[in-house]
């Protein structure tokens, strides 16, 4: 099984999410990450799925998506040749005791605070998720007390936009 | 709402022709600006649409539609059930090639359009259902009658849509009708909140769509097209394996043309009965759980399959792993997510029936190696027809043979009928032992396998052709589901025949009790033997149509013919069978297609020769 990072554009209407993401439970299919926003188009609306999947139902996927009505585009994007993001939020236990060492390792992952209290501090993160899987477990000997974290998005590298650039239509 | 069209939108516009042209009507109309409610501007979209007929029942959150409608040239069938309506499009869809209409108010009303759009999502039938919604601000507040319909229906319609503005309506009931007929065709949801139909708005004609994520794929990729003729010309024991689809794009014509140039065996699914005669010599008939053995043989030892508009679906392949295990697929759908699905496609071609078709026509003849004739592969094909036809015995017991009747309604009424059918024996029967030779002539439930679907079906069909005689081949069983809608057919005058072939019980799973669960009958008995309760006679003659009955076999032709001289009036025959007649051949459920039994114990011999 090998992780695929699909970018799907989508008329940015009621009820169109609910049909993507249904599609993926009517038929199988495992989602491993899903993040949805506007693009440059206010119209349309970019959902980016994380699948694991192997390649002949990853084929399926992509062809029952273009079949949903609202779907205008599919692109998968290559990891090398794309930027992949998360944001992860992450509250950590962190007294006066811990509190020096809790910075370093903010500072290590170029992340940064965003809340301070007595015996916590709030911290926020930007980056793949193998940085951000790195972060949480240099973290998590202080005692993680709550984390968030959003689905991935990606964008292709270099001046060609997805919406210039060939869909991705099976057979 | 108007909002500035996007390049893809632009890049896809149809023309008012080509909505006409897609919901079935002559010519292109022009209407407009006209001051008018939701409600006035649904109507007339369908005037403008050619719709002729709808089916329904009006209720709380639909009666603004309703008033309207009350004046229009678009005839409305009051049904009993939603249900029926909604099979009722169904039937007519099917018989006519046209967008079936079913109307249903929110909640239970819109609830009960479930199953028959469920069975047309299943079997790609072009149905438009509209539904009342509970208005604007009670959405999502659990009102009286409130259903999510469009939540409900999202998995079992090809689109649907609510309804936010009445300014809307013309453009989304056109789309609704351009996405149920085009591409591969399918059910569409339109539902619309009563304040939406109240609210005054202005109607114009023709509106522009607006489905940019719409692009279906007509025309087959031309090397796909040339890959496909020589495999065509290099195959020793080719089969086209003929699927609904071939009905749906109207590309009969061409199918026999392609199949006598070539000279390759046809096997046509369930759905697909019709396309190609069952009188030609070149016709192996069904393949399947209850296909003919040629038909299935022929499947499983295929070095090439032509796949024209079917699936692959499990009650054609059996055990999937083991299906037709030499054979190189061809496998063309208008659908791109059916190519690869189940089994993986050598040559996929993504195009209409018709068009494939016609292409493949011009590659094959263009062959410089040309059509094979194949005859050793038709020598064993033949063979095996003539050793294992479809056939059955006589009942030991006295009993009338379900299989006779049904035969002998094939016989007397011909096939220029068409024949509908419930789910179980008595559809499989219909579909071995009819004889079908036109395309539109058999309408059933092949992937849903709806219970219940022959009576409304029939009534649909009847409506869209009114001068070709119909004849439900049901059940005992189905025809309890549905027959309320009998009461509708006698009062429309909507003449059709019912051939309830009564064998007192749920006779396909008390096959399966006897075959698989050692006999134990777990309430498969009805009762319509037993304690003739109900009495189909008297039910018939309660609901204002002519019942028959018929019990022993030297009635039946007599009683067919009474029933062919009615044409006033509905007529239902009890049609009193024997419970023990069983289907065959089978493959058991789960198992090879190699496994198939010609008859209980009786395992068809091939020869194993080289081929």
């Amino acid at each position: 099984m090998t992780m695929h990072t699909l970018s799907v554009l989508v008329e940015n209407k009621p009820s169109v999410l609910a049909r993507v993401s249904g599609l993926f439970s009517r038929r199988g299919f495992n989602i491993d990450s899903l993040a949805v926003g506007e693009t440059e188009n206010p119209e349309v609306s970019r959902i980016t799925i994380v699948v694991n999947a192997d390649s002949s139902p990853l084929e399926q996927v992509t062809k029952q998506l273009n079949k949903l009505v609202n779907v205008l585009k599919i692109v998968e994007l290559d990891p090398q040749q794309s930027v992949q993001r998360e944001l992860l939020l992450v509250k950590v236990r962190a007294d006066r005791a811990q509190r020096a060492q809790v910075l370093e390792t903010v500072e290590l992952f170029r992340a940064k605070v965003i809340d301070v209290a007595p015996d916590t501090l709030t911290i926020e993160a930007t980056g793949n998720p193998d940085k951000l899987d790195a972060l949480l477990r240099d973290l998590e000997p202080y005692g993680i007390k709550e984390m968030v974290q959003s689905g991935l998005v990606a964008i292709g590298r270099g001046s060609r936009s997805i919406t210039t650039g060939p869909a991705l239509r099976a057979a | 709402m108007t909002r500035p069209p996007t390049p893809e939108t632009l890049a896809h516009r149809p023309s008012p022709a080509t909505v006409a042209a897609a919901a079935g009507q002559h010519g292109a109309v022009v209407t407009g600006p006209v001051a008018t409610t939701g409600a006035g501007s649904l109507v007339r979209s369908l005037e403008a649409l050619g719709v002729e007929v709808a089916f329904g029942i009006p209720g709380g959150t639909i009666l603004p539609a309703y008033d309207p409608l009350y004046d229009s040239k678009v005839r409305h069938i009051l049904v009993r059930h939603e249900q029926g309506a909604g099979h009722a499009a169904t039937g007519y869809a099917q018989a006519t090639g046209r967008v079936g209409v079913c109307i249903a108010t929110s909640g239970p009303g819109a609830t009960n359009l479930v199953t028959p759009i469920a069975d047309a999502y299943m079997d790609s039938v072009p149905i438009v259902a509209i539904t009342g919604q509970v208005s604007r601000p009670a959405i999502g507040t659990d009102a009286f009658q409130e259903a999510d319909i469009q939540g409900i229906t999202l998995p079992i319609t090809k689109h649907n849509f609510l309804i936010q503005s009445p300014d809307d309506i013309p453009r989304i009931v056109a789309e609704a009708f351009h996405l149920a007929a085009t591409g591969r065709p399918g059910p569409v949801l339109v539902d619309i909140p009563k304040d939406v139909q109240q609210a005054p708005t202005t109607f114009a004609w023709p509106p522009t769509l607006d489905l940019p994520g719409y692009r279906p794929t007509l025309h087959p990729h031309g090397k796909q097209i040339r890959e496909a003729a020589r495999l065509i010309a290099g195959a020793k024991r080719p089969v086209l394996y003929v699927g609904g689809g071939v009905l749906k794009a109207g590309a009969t014509e061409g199918l026999r043309k392609l199949a006598e140039m070539t000279g390759m065996p046809v096997v046509t699914t369930l759905m697909a009965l019709g396309s190609f005669p069952d009188s030609h010599p070149q016709h192996l008939g069904m393949p399947g759980m209850h296909g003919t053995v040629p038909a299935v043989y022929a499947l499983q030892k295929s070095d090439l399959l032509v796949v024209l508009g079917a699936r692959f679906d499990d009650r054609v392949t059996g055990k999937l792993d083991s299906f037709a295990p030499d054979a190189k697929i061809v496998h063309a759908d208008i659908d791109p997510a059916e190519i690869g699905k189940n089994r993986h496609a050598d040559v996929p071609i993504v195009g209409d029936a018709r068009h494939v078709i016609d292409e493949l026509i011009a590659a094959v003849s263009g062959n410089a190696t040309g059509a094979g004739s194949y005859p050793a592969w038709w020598k064993t094909l033949n063979d095996l027809q003539e050793r294992y036809p479809l056939g059955y015995d006589e009942p030991t017991d006295g009993t009338l043979s379900p299989q006779y009747v049904i035969e002998r309604i094939g016989k007397l009424v011909g096939p220029d009928a068409i024949y509908t059918a419930g789910v179980g024996q008595h559809q499989m029967w219909a579909s071995q032992f009819i004889s079908f030779e036109n395309p539109g002539t058999w309408l059933n439930s092949g992937g849903a396998g709806t219970m219940g679907y022959a009576v409304p079906a029939a009534m649909g069909a009847k409506v869209g052709r009114p001068d070709v005689a119909v004849w439900a081949i049901d059940g005992d069983g189905c025809f309890q589901m549905t027959n309320q809608e009998l009461a509708t057919c006698a009062l429309e005058g909507i003449p059709v025949k019912i051939a309830v072939i009564n064998n007192g019980n749920l006779g396909m799973v008390r096959q399966w009790q006897t075959l698989f669960y050692q006999g134990r009958y777990s309430n498969t008995e009805l009762g319509t033997h037993k304690h003739r309760i109900p009495d189909f006679v008297k039910l018939a003659e309660a609901l204002g149509c002519i019942g028959l009955r018929c019990e022993s076999k030297d009635d039946v032709d007599k009683t067919i013919k009474a029933a062919m001289e009615i044409n006033d009036a509905p007529v239902v025959i009890d049609f009193t069978v024997g419970k023990d007649a069983m289907v065959w051949p089978m493959v058991a459920a789960g198992t090879s297609n190699d496994e198939i039994m010609f008859a209980r114990d009786v395992r068809p011999t091939f020869e194993e020769d080289d081929l």
